[in-house]
């Protein structure tokens, strides 16, 4: 423990102002910064849809270039993606799992300051390629070749931003995996571990089996642009599709990267407000297990019309169609810890429900979109982007808002104002339906996705999904006026915050001490 | 545990795990070669022999017949005319045929190009023998030089029973642009 000792000897005596953030070592004030790193690329992204948006408000271009148009739907994805979504949940891992487990503070504290410092240099390279010739990455963020090799001056910062991201992943993943192997304090055996840790392990794994995948992945396609090696170009004997099987072996579990984090917070926010422990804690373990083992082996599906056999198509739709039986089990479960709870609906509970319910829905447009022949008729149409959008904001994006509601005053010290809270979740899940819901239907009529026009019988649902859009976008700065609020002060927290929670970071003070567990508790 | 002890066991699993990073990015590149084998042995991404089949004496089977469709067309915006003497042949099993493809390069400079040959679908193409190809080679074109080139092939009589329509699409390639 000697990194956390030496931490006991300064204790306190951190560089004040801006020094402090970029020296820490302490397991919060990383957390805070990726979390706001988090909030802040979830604006730049937003900003980017809301030009899409936009453009798609009318048929026939009205406010960009197509290429640029293209630029922002890829910039979109991979900011939000790398930006928003993952440093939000490393966030959270970093402020909650020492406090989970009992300990004092990450066990690489150095690596954890270097893992958040990473991404702020990856970002400015990315968005740096927006005032780049030949414009910023505008070939989606599955990078394909051989369109991606087109990008221009970008297309080096691309690859080396991607890069970098996947090493701050890595490193943040391996720091959260030997915290929660070393670190636990006495009697915490991993089946008492709670379920945000639990799940934070399995992605942390997953984390580091396929970050290496991308990262060979654009090397290679940075060795085929400037080094004359041939591995997805066909005149030199490669083959572009290799490039697809080995993205998306990598892409299919970055997804459940994205969603396993937030079936953790779910489930420790739904028993804290149903009042009743969570039904069937050790099947959720196994489930996510599953889920994590059945990622490994589906990446097909992505591109069921490349041309396979159909043995192997019948073979990926089959391992597809089985996520949904663990997935279904963690449903189930959620359900049935609500059953006869004595409930209360605060901000968290509310957005825990809504993430189960609207989860729900983008867990149902996949399984249709798991069925082979069918997928042929829906592959790049709307209708993907309307369940990958309901599996990722209303999954991973409202169980991060759940997530700063339930433990903002935790971290604070101050309560959230209870009503712009409310009035923050109902605004969100109408428009976010508004936004999202009536793209179903444009994917079933066919429109295609990633193109700035479209033809004049989409309209009226286009501009639906626009209106949504704008008034979900607003509404963000909402959450944003909270966030600051309840930093700035308000009604003093409780240690325990909330009358059902359990574990070990309620029984600290709020806001906690600087080093969570200097003397580790006893876990009975 | 002590701080030694704890400081010890965080550093083995620091270096089990960077091990498990160094390892999945080796296999990445390990993954290349097993496409090519896996492809090889499966024929499924539609990549013919690049070496001229053995003429070998089979038994043609005339009771059977296949249409054989032709594609032809230029990688990128490679300034070349490239097209097909016929777009499709009907073909028995088993028989040599014989067809050509007429290229001729636009330009007033001499240039080299590549052919790349694939066929759809993917399970047809081990049984799409060429014993004569302008793909084996590279072929050099002068200023506005346009000929024909042979191409000499025969469908195995072990295709697949449910495959009727076969497609061979050539794709050529600037060989100074794509390769040096």
């Amino acid at each position: 423990m000697s990194t956390a000792t030496t931490h006991d000897a300064h204790h306190e005596e951190h560089p004040g102002g801006l020094l402090r953030w970029v020296f820490t070592t302490n397991h919060k004030d990383i957390g805070t910064l990726y979390l706001l790193f988090s909030l802040l690329m979830f604006m730049v992204g937003g900003a980017m849809a809301m030009i899409i948006r936009a453009e798609l408000f009318q048929p026939g271009l009205q406010f960009v270039e197509p290429q640029f148009f293209n630029s922002m739907t890829t910039m979109h994805a991979l900011i939000m993606i790398f930006g928003a979504v993952m440093p939000g949940f490393v966030g959270l891992a970093n402020w909650l799992v020492p406090m989970m487990i009992g300990a004092p503070d990450m066990a690489l504290p150095r690596m954890n300051n270097w893992s958040f410092w990473i991404l702020p240099f990856a970002f400015a390279m990315l968005l740096s390629t927006l005032f780049m010739e030949g414009g910023a990455p505008a070939s989606g963020w599955t990078m394909y070749p051989p369109l991606v090799l087109q990008t221009g001056d970008a297309f080096p910062f691309l690859i080396f931003s991607v890069h970098l991201m996947g090493i701050s992943s890595i490193m943040g993943a391996i720091n959260i995996v030997v915290t929660i192997v070393n670190m636990r304090a006495p009697g915490m055996n991993l089946m008492k571990m709670p379920l945000f840790v639990w799940t934070w392990l399995i992605t942390a794994y997953l984390l580091i089996a396929v970050m290496p995948v991308l990262a060979g992945s654009v090397t290679m396609l940075l060795t085929d642009r400037f080094f004359e090696t041939s591995f997805f170009n066909a005149a030199g004997g490669g083959d572009p599709v290799m490039f697809q099987h080995i993205f998306w072996f990598f892409g299919h579990p970055e997804v459940y990267i994205m969603i396993l984090p937030a079936f953790g917070i779910v489930s420790q926010i739904i028993p804290t407000f149903a009042r009743k422990p969570l039904f069937g804690y050790s099947s959720m373990v196994y489930a996510t297990a599953s889920i994590a083992f059945l990622s490994f082996i589906v990446w097909a599906h992505h591109m069921f019309t490349v041309g396979m056999p159909l043995t192997g198509e019948l073979f990926f739709m089959y391992a597809t169609m089985l996520i949904a039986v663990p997935t279904g089990v963690k449903v189930f479960n959620w359900v049935s810890t609500m059953w006869k709870g004595s409930m209360t609906f605060e901000t968290p509970m509310l957005f825990a429900i809504g993430f189960v319910v609207l989860f729900t829905i983008g867990g149902f447009s996949g399984l249709m979109l798991a069925i082979t022949p069918v997928d042929f008729q829906y592959h790049d149409t709307y209708f993907v982007v309307a369940h990958f959008h309901y599996v990722l904001v209303t999954g991973a994006v409202f169980s991060i808002m759940a997530a700063a509601y339930y433990w903002m005053p935790k971290w604070t010290g101050n309560m959230y104002d209870e009503r712009l809270g409310k009035l923050h979740f109902w605004l969100s899940t109408i428009f976010v339906n508004v936004l999202f819901f009536p793209q179903h239907f444009l994917g079933l009529a066919g429109m295609p996705r990633r193109i700035p026009d479209y033809a004049v019988q989409f309209t009226e649902f286009n501009q639906i999904s626009s209106i949504g859009g704008f008034a979900f976008g607003l509404t963000q700065l909402l959450f944003v006026y909270i966030v600051y609020k309840t930093i700035k002060g308000g009604e003093k927290a409780t240690d325990q915050v909330w009358e059902g929670a359990h574990g070990l970071e309620w029984t600290l003070s709020s806001p906690p001490p600087y080093h969570s567990f200097t003397t580790a508790p006893e876990v009975k | 545990m002590s701080t030694s002890e704890l400081q010890a066991a965080n550093r083995r699993t620091l270096r089990r795990l960077a091990f498990l990073v160094v390892g999945m990015f080796g296999f990445v590149f390990a993954l290349v070669p097993l496409y090519d084998v896996f492809c090889d042995i499966t024929g499924l991404n539609g990549k013919t022999s690049g070496k001229p089949a053995v003429a070998a004496e089979v038994q043609p089977v005339l009771s059977r017949t296949v249409m054989v469709e032709f594609v032809a067309s230029v990688n990128e915006s490679m300034p070349w005319d490239f097209k097909p003497s016929v777009t499709r042949m009907e073909v028995h099993p088993g028989q040599m045929y014989r067809t050509s493809f007429y290229a001729r390069n636009r330009t007033e400079e001499t240039m080299v190009g590549q052919a790349i040959p694939s066929v759809t679908p993917g399970q047809a193409a081990r049984h799409f023998k060429k014993t004569e190809c302008f793909c084996f080679t590279e072929q050099q074109f002068g200023a506005r030089e346009g000929r024909d080139m042979p191409l000499l092939f025969m469908v195995d009589p072990d295709l697949p029973e449910d495959i009727e329509v076969l497609t061979l699409a050539y794709t050529f390639f600037d060989k100074q642009k794509n390769l040096n």
